[in-house]
C-alpha cells in the first residue's frame, strides 16, 4: 500500500540534525533538542510498526518515479521493527550522552552527528533499491567516522585509522558488487532485482556476486575472518560511542545480508554451505577472542562478533523456524549490546578503569546498581526466561531440523564461552576484593557529576533493562513478530507485490 | 605562490568564478550543471584566492565560518524536500509554479533543493581546505 | 572500448589492492582512491557502452524508438564520485591528525589499541 509518509523516521531525524546545527554554540539546548528528539522519533516509529501490522507493506516511491524505475522506500514489519530499535538505541544513547559526553566533544557536533547516523540507519533500514542501500551505508559510516575520531585521543585515531581502511574497503566491495548485478539484471530495485536474478542464466556469475555481496556486508557485520577492525576499534571512543556503534552498526551489516540473500539471491547450497562455516567460525573465533581478553570493553567487542555468528547461522540454516531465531536475536542483541557498552560506562565513570584485574567489590560498594547491570549481562547468557534465551531457542530447532549436528555444537559452544565469560567477569568485577586504585586527574568520577547527569545515565541503563526484561517475559509476543518476519523473508511474494504492483 | 599575474587576476577571477557558479547552477534544470557543479566551482573560487594571496586573507573575505553554510542549505533542502508531503504527494515531488519567472525560468522546489545542495558543497569543501591547511 | 576499460580497470583494482598491502598510512589512502575510481569506471563499463541518442521520448511517441544511452550509470558514477569525494578528505584530514600525534606512517608502529588498559 502507498504511504507517502513511511519516510518520516529518516526526514524527521535529519531535521533534528539540522535543528542541532543551528544551535551549534548553546550546548545545553543541544541536550535538550536531541532528547525531545529523539521521543518524538521513537513515537514515530512505533506508529510505523502498528501501520504496517494493521495494514501490511507500506512503499513510498521518491519523487513520485514508479518502481523500479525511482527510488523506492519499503517499510514491511522487518523493516519498521528495526527503525522501531533503532530508535529505542537512539533515545538511550541520547538519554546517556547528556550524562556522559564532555563539553569538549560537544561542540565539536557531537550531537548533530549522532542524529545523522541515527537518519542513516533508519535510511538503510527503510530502503528497497541496493544503491540506496549503499548510499545509506556511506551515510552511516561517514558519520560513525567522525564520532569514532571526535576528540581525537591517540588510541582513538589509531582505532578509527583500522576502523576507517575496511570500511572504504567494505564500500569498494559493495560497489563492485552493485555493478556486476546491475551489468547482469539492469535493474537497482530490490524487489525487481529478486525477479530479474532468477532469469540470469549464467549461474556462476550470480554466484560470485553474491560472494562478493557476502564479503562486503561480512566486513561491516564483523564476520569470521573479515572482522579484525571490530576489536581494534570499539574499545576507543567514549562509551556512548561504543553503545551505539555496538547495538546497530554491525547488526545494519546482518540486516543487508538477511534482505539481500532472501530476496535477492536465494541461497543454493553452495552459498548455505560457505554462511554456515563462516557462522560457526565467527561464534568459536569471537567466543575465545572474549576470553583472552582484560578490558571490559574488548570483551564486548569480542562477544559481539561471536552473537554476529548466531544470527549468521539462523540464514545458513535458511528454515523459517531458524530465521525466525536469527531475528529474535537481533531484536535481544540490538537492545543489549548496546546496554552493555553503557554499563562499560558506568563502571568506568565510578571506578575509573575498564580493566577486569584492576576493578573489584562493585557488589559490596553499589548493590543496587550491580543489581541493574546483572539484568543486561544475565540476558546476553540467555539464562531462561531471560531474553538471549528464546532466539537460541528458535536456532538450535531450526537447526536440529535440520539435522545440522555440528551448528548445533557450536551455538551451544557460543552460549557455553558467553556464560563462562560473563561468569568470570561477574566474580572478577563485582565479587572479588575491592582494591585501591588511584584517583586519575583527567577522568571526572560518577560521584563529581551533577544529579541530572547521574539521573541520565542511570535513567538509560534502566530503560533498557526494563525492555530488555519485558522482550524475555514477553517472548511470546516477540516470537509472533519474528515468525511473521520470518515467513515474508522465506515467501518474498508480498514484498515484491506490494513494491512493482502486480 | 608569488607571481604577480596570478595575484592580480585572482582578485578579478573571485567575482567572476563565483558569477559564473551561479549562472551554472541556475542552468542546471535544463541543461548540463546544477548545485553540485556550482559549488564546487565557487569553492574553486575561494581556492585560487587562498593560492595567489594565502588561506587567512581568503578567510577574511568569508567573515563568517564556512561550516555555517552547512545547516543552512541542508534546511533549504530539507524544506524542499518535503514541501510536497504537506499536499499529499510523495517526498522529493517537484513542485512547480505556474508562471515562469524572468531569467530564471519555471521557479519549482528542484531549485532550492539545488541551492540547498550549492551552499552545502561551498560550505563543506572550505571547510576541508581550512582545515588541511591549518598548520602547514 | 570495452577492452580498453576492462584493462584499465584491472590495473586500477591490482595497484589499488597492491597499494591498500603496503604498510605506509599515504600508501593505503592511495590505494583505496584507486580502487573506488575502478569500481565507477567498472559500473561505465557494466552499464553498457552505445552510441546511442540521449534517453529523451518525443512529444509523439509512447516509448523510446531507437538505441539509447543509459543514463542510470552516470547518475550512480556520479553519486559514487561524490560520496568518495567526501570519505576521502576525510580519511586524509584523519591520515594527517594521526601522524601528528602519533608521529609515524607506519601501520605497524600503531599498537596502541592492543595495549592492555
Amino acid at each position: 500500500m502507498s504511504n507517502p509518509y513511511i519516510v518520516l523516521p529518516v526526514i524527521f531525524q535529519l531535521f533534528v540534525a539540522v535543528t542541532l546545527m543551528f544551535s551549534w554554540t548553546n550546548k545545553n539546548l543541544q541536550k535538550l533538542i536531541s532528547v525531545v528528539g529523539s521521543l518524538i522519533a521513537l513515537l514515530i516509529s512505533i506508529l510505523l510498526l502498528i501501520k504496517v501490522n494493521q495494514e501490511g507493506i507500506q512503499t513510498m516511491q521518491a519523487g513520485g518515479w514508479i518502481a523500479p524505475f525511482g527510488i523506492t522506500f519499503v517499510a514491511d514489519t522487518f523493516s519498521a521493527l528495526l527503525v522501531l530499535l533503532t530508535a529505542i538505541s537512539g533515545l538511550a544513547v541520547s538519554v546517556f550522552s547528556v550524562g556522559s559526553i564532555r563539553n569538549a566533544r560537544v561542540r565539536f557536533g557531537y550531537f548533530p552527528i549522532l542524529h545523522l547516523l541515527i537518519m542513516g540507519l533508519s535510511g538503510a533500514f527503510l530502503t528497497g533499491d541496493i544503491f540506496n542501500l549503499y548510499v545509506w551505508f556511506e551515510i552511516i559510516i561517514i558519520s560513525s567516522f567522525v564520532l569514532i575520531t571526535i576528540g581525537g585521543e591517540k588510541a582513538q585515531l589509531e582505532g578509527a585509522i583500522k576502523y576507517v581502511a575496511m570500511n572504504l574497503l567494505a564500500s569498494v566491495v559493495f560497489l563492485t558488487a552493485i555493478a556486476i548485478l546491475y551489468g547482469l539484471t539492469g535493474s537497482l530495485n530490490m524487489a525487481d532485482l529478486s525477479l530479474q536474478v532468477a532469469k540470469v542464466e549464467n549461474r556462476g556469475l550470480v554466484n560470485v556476486t553474491a560472494i562478493l555481496f557476502l564479503v562486503g556486508f561480512g566486513i561491516k557485520s564483523a564476520v569470521f575472518p573479515l572482522y579484525f577492525w571490530l576489536p581494534a576499534s570499539y574499545h576507543t571512543p567514549p562509551p556512548a560511542i561504543s553503545a551505539i556503534f555496538g547495538g546497530l552498526l554491525t547488526k545494519v551489516g546482518v540486516y543487508a545480508m538477511l534482505r539481500v540473500f532472501t530476496l535477492i539471491f536465494v541461497p543454493d547450497t553452495f552459498l548455505t554451505t560457505v554462511i554456515t562455516v563462516m557462522a560457526m567460525l565467527t561464534i568459536f573465533s569471537g567466543g575465545v577472542g572474549a576470553l583472552m581478553q582484560n578490558n571490559i570493553r574488548k570483551v564486548f567487542s569480542y562477544l559481539i562478533i561471536c552473537h554476529i555468528g548466531f544470527m549468521l547461522a539462523g540464514l545458513g540454516i535458511y528454515s523459517t523456524l531458524a530465521l525466525a531465531g536469527a531475528v529474535f536475536y537481533l531484536v535481544h542483541d540490538i537492545v543489549v549490546k548496546t546496554n552493555l557498552f553503557m554499563v562499560s560506562g558506568l563502571v568506568f565513570k565510578i571506578k575509573g578503569t575498564y580493566s577486569m584485574r584492576l576493578l573489584g567489590g562493585f557488589y559490596k560498594e553499589q548493590p543496587l546498581m550491580s543489581l541493574l547491570m546483572a539484568i543486561p549481562l544475565f540476558s546476553l547468557v540467555g539464562i531462561p526466561p531471560l531474553s538471549g534465551f528464546w532466539g537460541k531457542l528458535l536456532l538450535i530447532q531450526g537447526a536440529m531440523n535440520s539435522s545440522n549436528i555440528l551448528l548445533i555444537g557450536f551455538i551451544l559452544l557460543g552460549s557455553f564461552l558467553t556464560l563462562f565469560i560473563i561468569a568470570k567477569l561477574w566474580s572478577e568485577v563485582f565479587w572479588k576484593d575491592p582494591q585501591v586504585l588511584p584517583k586519575k586527574e583527567h577522568i571526572k568520577y560518577f560521584d563529581e557529576l551533577k544529579p541530572l547527569k547521574k539521573r541520565a545515565m542511570l535513567a538509560s541503563v534502566v530503560f533498557l533493562s526494563i525492555l530488555s526484561l519485558g522482550i524475555g517475559f514477553g517472548a511470546e509476543w516477540v516470537m509472533r513478530i519474528a515468525m511473521t518476519v520470518a515467513g515474508n523473508l522465506m515467501d518474498p511474494s508480498a514484498y515484491i507485490q506490494a513494491v512493482l504492483g502486480t | 605562490m608569488k607571481t604577480i599575474i596570478f595575484k592580480s587576476a585572482s582578485v578579478y577571477l573571485l567575482p567572476l568564478l563565483l558569477l559564473f557558479s551561479v549562472f551554472i547552477l541556475l542552468r542546471g534544470h535544463y541543461l548540463p550543471g546544477g548545485g553540485f557543479v556550482g559549488g564546487l566551482m565557487a569553492s574553486i573560487a575561494f581556492v585560487i584566492h587562498s593560492f595567489a594571496n594565502g588561506v587567512e586573507n581568503t578567510k577574511n573575505i568569508v567573515k563568517f565560518h564556512p561550516g555555517f553554510l552547512m545547516p543552512v542549505g541542508l534546511a533549504l533542502a530539507l524544506l524542499a524536500g518535503s514541501l510536497p508531503l504537506f499536499t499529499g504527494e510523495t517526498f522529493m515531488t517537484g513542485l512547480w509554479m505556474d508562471q515562469p519567472v524572468p531569467v530564471i525560468g519555471t521557479v519549482g522546489t528542484a531549485l532550492f533543493f539545488d541551492t540547498g545542495v550549492y551552499l552545502v558543497v561551498i560550505g563543506v569543501t572550505l571547510t576541508i581546505i581550512f582545515t588541511i591547511s591549518e598548520g602547514l | 572500448m570495452e577492452l580498453l576499460l576492462v584493462i584499465i580497470i584491472g590495473l586500477l583494482y591490482a595497484a589499488g589492492i597492491y597499494m591498500m598491502l603496503r604498510r605506509s598510512l599515504v600508501k593505503l589512502i592511495i590505494g583505496l582512491i584507486l580502487l573506488g575510481n575502478g569500481a565507477n569506471l567498472l559500473i561505465f563499463l557494466l552499464g553498457k557502452i552505445v552510441k546511442g541518442k540521449p534517453p529523451i521520448i518525443g512529444p509523439n511517441e509512447k516509448m523510446l524508438g531507437e538505441i539509447y544511452a543509459d543514463p542510470v550509470p552516470q547518475a550512480l558514477i556520479l553519486t559514487a564520485i561524490v560520496i568518495s569525494f567526501g570519505l576521502q578528505a576525510f580519511a586524509i584530514i584523519l591520515i594527517k591528525r594521526a601522524y601528528k600525534v602519533v608521529k609515524t606512517d607506519d601501520l605497524d608502529e600503531m599498537y596502541a589499541t592492543d595495549e592492555d588498559l
